[in-house]
């Protein structure tokens, strides 16, 4: 696709959604959002940059393969759940600590939710990429 | 509001319906699309429906009971049935490609058998 | 220890078959000495057994609904378990001559442990389920022995018949089984023994009925009784050892077993009465008339079996007695005589009475086992037969009911078994020497095996107090209280003794008479058990085939309607017989703007179905899930919203992507199709539609949701409960779901990148089909217009 406009946006429109993703995947604790949604939009970045400049493109910005994405995501989101059983307690009881700086708080919530983050990001954009590719 | 979303479900569960049982093996797909959207909104619909507030506890404060809120549990369902039936509509899409590739036709009465 | 012995044999197949290629003498010793060994260790607890201590040995299995691995072995136990282990031992240094250098030796042997470590858990096991998966274990390796030679057709649907026949008995034990424990409170046998009561229980006849089921199906009682004959296509160890011996005899046990609970009232004597005298006189009448060695032994097996169902029935502790020590005596003559008609064939080619005789000059030691064996089948002293024999005519002649009815019924079948043994074991080694081919003595190992069980049979006649306490043990558990039994050979001129001398009479004068008595039966009877079998099987097949056509057809869409009317007659008469509360029938509640996402859906609805090209319907199906994201943000679910419309945009993507290769709408069914149709969904439309206000009106139960609203802050430290619940409260069902989603992904990767070559190569030759496919379709002039 030869769009100047969608070209320009999406040099614009890419950063930004990535930006976006992953504040919506931060804060999905305890606002709207979190790794399903924040994966989703990821996934819209590089879909967006696929359309307006083509796959190769795309794939070589994202810089990992999507499969790895699933696998890192998969392995991340087993391994939140694994934390808890070197704790002594039953795989995937959550675990919170609190870090000294800025009263932020880091849970295997949260990391099971990037695992979940990744996963979606990876398999969105190995099915769109592979599609695409597809096309005879 | 019930009685518009019940008529909603059952205009998108029968116009689902009747897109799967075509022979064209490409409208069957947007019946699986307008069937995830049916079932989607039957089981929000069924959990009961709250305007406005999003199930969020409050920063301090006690929350009231029962909770005025919409009601959590069908959201988290929903929200993964979501991206997986986006999942699912992937995997038969490429289907589709291949059998449409590989058999000649688009006519679902012509896939009876395995043998082409 | 009964756990190990029970297990012993399994674990003994396990390691016969794949040792027997490298080291077969050892592997041979292993079959031979696990069943030998097995009888020794039960003959050393025997003393305890039959002083009256059973032992009572329980092991854990799934204590959570009340099934145990428990085993309890008392004198009917010990009884059995002797006879399985003792004859198995016989049977399987039998088999090392028998199929000397047959490459399946090996296989035939693990078979035969396999049964009988599943024939030894039947008798040992104390709880009901335990039992019954035995029980079916003993018909599935039925099964693969009779069908041993598999290269022949016969054999395969002999076994196929014994199969289902055991089978359908085995599911109706399962059944049985199950409502026996729920009567009795209890799956543990000795417990159910011990519940009384269960004659006056509401579900006493259908346990009856079933357990009845499940026994006169496994010992081969009329009117199932055909399987038994069909199955002398398995090996001539097999017939001695599963069907005569023991594995036939487990219905026989079941009912032994389960008579103290059921036994007495008025329906079980009519019944095992009824069907065991039927079944003895049906077996050796037909016996009488069959020329194959083996079919006369398996008809006469029949009879016998019949017998000891009969005297279950009779139901006194006389007829207990003799109940134990016919069956002790049957299992040793007609193993012994099984065995020996292997040999037989084995040496002459032939098991057909008519074409041997005169044998005994060419095989003297055969000979002399089949006549001993053939005496005690006779009935005549100084053998076990005979005492069991006179114990049966005893026990009939102080029946409580139909005395003279019952005596008279043995008498006969005595007097024909008679003639029976004679053609089994005298005819053909009497006389001048005739045979197909010249025959020689068989080896060792053939006639050794049947000489031990003839010679043991020999041996208790003329001791009969050896036999004394097993029997004495095991009629005791028959009857659930103590029998006393004396065994002795002689017991004065009574009538018993009166009526062996009269059937030697009679059945010598039917022996010699045989073949004019031959001449004078019907060629066939006009209806058969087996040919009524075989029309039910042929009615069954063709029933499938029937269904399979009207509901298989192949068509999609036809599987699809069966599912929506199925779901619509059910669901909608379950919504119209509960007279639901009609939710708030209005629709004023509705403020404008959801008036007008509804509106919003149900256009792009009906937009989506009634468009003529597929892009049309991806713009309206894109405006459907928007409709649908702007119902979530209304409704208190930013969460979903947000993701509802995230993927409507990657959804469009990828309609607009795959769409683009492939062909248009097209029209493809006809009009009156399409109205039925439309007709159809509407009403599944109008199904769900009611479903939906039927379910808001109605809440049974109170919903979980309040414990996750409640504990979303405090416990998991997060206040979106939504994204609570899917990475805490439920993050195990989260991690399942983006499983899926991986397995989505790289299944579309598969589906289209591998064999990739295959399919350029094969577009390549027929000229791209799916890039000629676009065309045709879109100028394809009647395009669908619903």
């Amino acid at each position: 696709m030869n769009s100047v406009i969608l070209s320009a946006a999406t040099v614009l429109l890419k950063p930004l959604l990535t930006f976006i993703s992953l504040f919506v995947l931060l804060r999905g604790h305890n606002e709207p959002g979190g790794g399903f949604v924040g994966g989703l939009i990821a996934a819209s970045a590089f879909v967006l940059q696929a359309i307006a400049h083509g796959v190769p493109p795309a794939r070589r910005s994202l810089r990992v393969r999507p499969r790895l994405l699933i696998a890192g995501g998969l392995l991340t989101a087993a391994a939140s759940g694994l934390i808890s059983v070197a704790m002594g307690a039953p795989f995937m009881t959550g675990q919170t600590y609190a870090l000294p700086v800025l009263g932020w708080k880091l849970s295997t919530a949260l990391l099971f939710d990037i695992g979940v983050y990744l996963v979606v990001m990876g398999a969105v954009l190995h099915i769109i990429f592979t599609l695409v590719e597809d096309a005879p | 509001m019930t009685l518009v979303l019940a008529l909603t479900i059952g205009l998108l569960y029968g116009a689902a319906m009747y897109m799967i049982i075509r022979r064209s093996i490409v409208k069957l797909v947007f019946g699986l699309v307008l069937l995830s959207h049916a079932a989607n909104l039957l089981i929000f619909t069924v959990g009961g429906l709250t305007r406005d507030h999003p199930p969020l506890a409050p920063e301090q404060a006690a929350l009231p009971h029962p909770p005025a809120v919409a009601d959590p549990l069908p959201q988290a369902l929903i929200l993964t049935a979501i991206v997986i039936s986006f999942g699912v509509l992937a995997f038969v899409l490429a289907l589709v490609r291949r059998t449409v590739a590989s058999a000649g036709t688009d006519d679902l009465d012509d896939l009876r058998t395995t043998e082409q | 220890m009964l756990l190990l012995l029970t297990l012993l044999p399994f674990a003994a197949a396990a390691v016969v078959a794949p040792l027997w290629s490298r080291a077969h003498r050892f592997a041979a010793g292993i079959s031979v000495l696990v069943p030998l060994g097995t009888a020794v260790a039960l003959l050393s607890l025997a003393p305890a057994v039959w002083r009256g201590e059973p032992l009572l040995e329980p092991h854990a299995w799934a204590p959570s609904v009340g099934v145990s691995l428990s085993f309890h072995l008392d004198g009917l136990s010990l009884l059995f378990s002797l006879l399985i282990s003792g004859i198995g031992a016989l049977v399987l240094l039998y088999s090392q001559g028998y199929l000397h250098g047959s490459p399946n030796l090996g296989r035939f042997c693990a078979t035969l442990l396999f049964f009988m470590g599943s024939m030894l858990g039947v008798v040992l096991a104390n709880n009901l389920v335990a039992l019954f998966v035995f029980w079916e274990l003993t018909s599935f390796s039925s099964y693969l022995l009779i069908g041993f030679e598999s290269s022949r057709l016969k054999a395969r649907n002999a076994a196929l018949q014994a199969l289902l026949v055991t089978g359908i008995g085995g599911l109706a034990l399962l059944a049985g089984a199950v409502l026996l424990a729920l009567a009795a409170g209890s799956y543990e046998i000795t417990e159910v023994l011990a519940a009384g009561g269960l004659r006056q229980h509401a579900l006493y006849l259908p346990i009856l009925l079933l357990i009845l089921g499940a026994a006169f199906t496994k010992s081969a009682q009329f009117p199932f009784h055909f399987w038994l004959p069909s199955a002398m296509e398995a090996p001539a160890p097999v017939s001695a050892y599963l069907h005569s011996a023991t594995m036939v005899k487990a219905g026989v046990y079941l009912l032994a077993r389960l008579n103290p609970a059921l036994g007495g009232g008025a329906e079980w004597p009519l019944l095992l009465g009824l069907f065991g005298g039927a079944t003895m006189l049906i077996g050796v009448v037909v016996a009488f008339f069959k020329n194959d060695l083996k079919q006369i032994l398996a008809y006469s097996t029949i009879g016998v079996l019949g017998t000891l169902v009969l005297m279950i029935g009779v139901g006194t502790p006389d007829a207990f007695k003799a109940m134990a020590a016919y069956l002790l005596a049957h299992a040793l003559y007609k193993g012994s005589l099984f065995l020996m008609s292997g040999a037989v064939d084995h040496e002459t080619g032939t098991r057909d009475i008519g074409e041997l005789s005169g044998l005994r000059r060419a095989m003297p030691l055969t000979a002399a086992v089949a006549l001993i064996a053939a005496v005690s089948m006779a009935g005549l002293p100084p053998t076990l037969g005979f005492i069991g024999k006179e114990l049966l005519y005893e026990s009939a002649n102080h029946a409580p009911a139909y005395a003279w009815l019952v005596t008279a019924a043995l008498a006969v079948n005595g007097a024909i078994l008679f003639a029976v043994a004679a053609m089994a074991g005298y005819k053909p080694f009497a006389g001048p020497l005739r045979s197909p081919k010249p025959p020689h003595e068989a080896p060792w190992t053939l006639w050794t095996a049947p000489g031990v069980a003839a010679v043991l049979g020999l041996v208790l006649g003329l001791a009969p107090r050896a036999a004394e306490s097993a029997i004495r043990s095991a009629a005791s558990a028959v009857a659930g209280a103590p029998v006393s039994v004396e065994l002795s050979l002689f017991h004065g001129f009574n009538l018993p003794l009166l009526l062996t001398a009269a059937g030697v009479i009679v059945g010598g004068l039917l022996y010699i008479y045989r073949s004019r008595i031959a001449g004078l039966a019907p060629r066939s009877a006009p209806v058969t058990a087996g040919g009524v079998y075989d029309r039910l099987l042929a009615a069954l097949v063709g029933f499938a085939a029937l269904q399979t056509r009207w509901l298989q057809s192949g068509y999609l869409r036809a599987y699809l309607k069966i599912i929506i009317l199925t779901a619509v007659l059910l669901g909608g008469y379950a919504l119209l017989t509960r007279n639901a509360a009609a939710a708030a029938l209005s629709v004023s509640d509705a403020r404008f703007h959801e008036l007008i996402v509804g509106g919003l859906i149900l256009a792009g609805t009906i937009a989506t179905v009634r468009a003529r090209s597929r892009m049309i319907s991806v713009a309206a199906v894109g405006a459907v899930g928007v409709g649908v994201s702007l119902i979530f943000v209304l409704f208190g679910a930013p969460d979903l919203a947000m993701t509802q419309l995230t993927i409507e945009a990657l959804t469009v993507v990828l309609l607009v992507f795959v769409f683009h290769h492939l062909p248009d709408f097209s029209l493809k069914s006809r009009r009156p199709v399409r109205v039925l149709d439309v007709a159809l969904c509407a009403t599944a439309g109008v199904f769900m539609g009611a479903l939906v206000l039927a379910a808001g009106a109605e809440r049974p139960w109170p919903s979980i949701s309040s414990y996750f609203t409640d504990n979303s802050r405090d416990l998991a430290g997060g206040r979106n409960v939504v994204n609570v619940i899917l990475t805490d409260f439920r993050g195990l069902d989260t991690f399942g779901e983006i499983t899926v989603l991986a397995i989505a992904g790289i299944g579309v990767y598969a589906l289209l990148r591998l064999n990739m070559d295959e399919i350029r190569r094969r577009e390549g030759a027929r000229t791209a089909p799916s890039e000629a496919a676009i065309p045709a379709a879109t100028t394809a002039p009647d395009r669908e217009t619903p």
